[in-house]
């Protein structure tokens, strides 16, 4: 293993970590609930009463975010590799699996690992497991 | 109030994921790719958001209503079923695939990126899957996490 120093950013991943633990805390004290993005987004589509309301509060939040940072700084980069079949495939099975699963990065990697559940290590484990094997499968087995 | 606390929840979440630089496909593919040049940048984010959220939650489970005097509902859910790791596993494949799961894919939506739009359709589409084969199958089991 050798690590990338150059896109190494230890300060920027701290500091934006602890903001995520911030908005994950304040979720859960003032709303007393979990911040996870899949289960919140997963609910519109089949809303309950009452629910819609905060649900695109926070999806707004997420998504007017880059817009409120632009006001002020530049956006930092992003690249996206995949082309538009993949990310298709890719969209489909995140959908799909956060469902099963239950959650995703935010409702069991942060949350979840935060309130020491088990359940949350477990599904932790398992997708950031397939998301390193795949990773080796797309660039070092078929994409080398 | 709740609407709003939501609201601002959301954003300060997207402002982490944007300074972090995990709304970078091309980073978190960056952490995942072990055997190549490696950038370890997302151990740190969990690390930094898990610190907070270790102490957060610790005083969430203590309270019986929240610090706005509504109900608390955080899961009680203890089982671990076959579907959590498979669902896991399906999720990480499209998270390798891609690079995004939920959150920086709907950052980069408020960014314009097209390719973020297809993404996020399709995992909603992905989602609407899974509610179609579970009303197939039998009763919807709630959306907790």
């Amino acid at each position: 293993m050798t690590v990338d120093w150059t896109h190494f950013t230890p300060w920027h991943a701290l500091f934006g970590g602890i903001l995520i633990g911030v908005a994950a805390a304040l979720f859960a004290l003032f709303n007393g609930r979990i911040a996870g993005i899949s289960g919140i987004a997963a609910g519109l589509l089949r809303p309950m009463h009452g629910d819609r309301a905060w649900r695109l509060a926070f999806l707004g939040g997420l998504v007017l975010a880059p817009v409120a940072w632009g006001l002020f700084a530049a956006l930092p980069e992003a690249r996206i590799d995949a082309g538009y079949g993949t990310l298709v495939v890719a969209g489909l099975l995140v959908g799909i699996g956060t469902r099963y699963g239950a959650g995703c990065t935010s409702g069991h990697g942060v949350c979840g690992l935060s309130r020491l559940s088990p359940r949350s290590l477990v599904a932790t484990l398992s997708f950031m497991g397939a998301g390193f094997a795949t990773l080796f499968v797309i660039r070092h087995l078929i994409g080398a | 109030m709740h609407t709003l606390m939501s609201f601002v929840a959301g954003l300060v979440f997207g402002f982490g994921l944007l300074l972090s630089g995990m709304s970078n496909p091309a980073k978190v593919q960056g952490f995942l790719d072990l055997a190549g040049r490696w950038d370890p940048s997302l151990a740190l984010v969990m690390g930094g958001a898990i610190l907070v959220g270790l102490f957060a939650f610790r005083a969430a489970h203590l309270r019986v209503r929240t610090l706005l005097g509504g109900a608390m509902r955080l899961p009680s859910s203890h089982d671990l079923r076959k579907p959590l790791v498979l669902g896991s596993l399906a999720f990480g494949i499209g998270w390798g695939l891609a690079g995004f799961c939920p959150g920086p894919a709907l950052v980069s939506l408020g960014t314009g990126e097209i390719k973020a739009v297809v993404f996020v359709a399709a995992m909603l589409g992905g989602m609407g899957v899974f509610d179609l084969i579970e009303r197939i199958r039998g009763p919807l089991p709630a959306a907790a996490e």
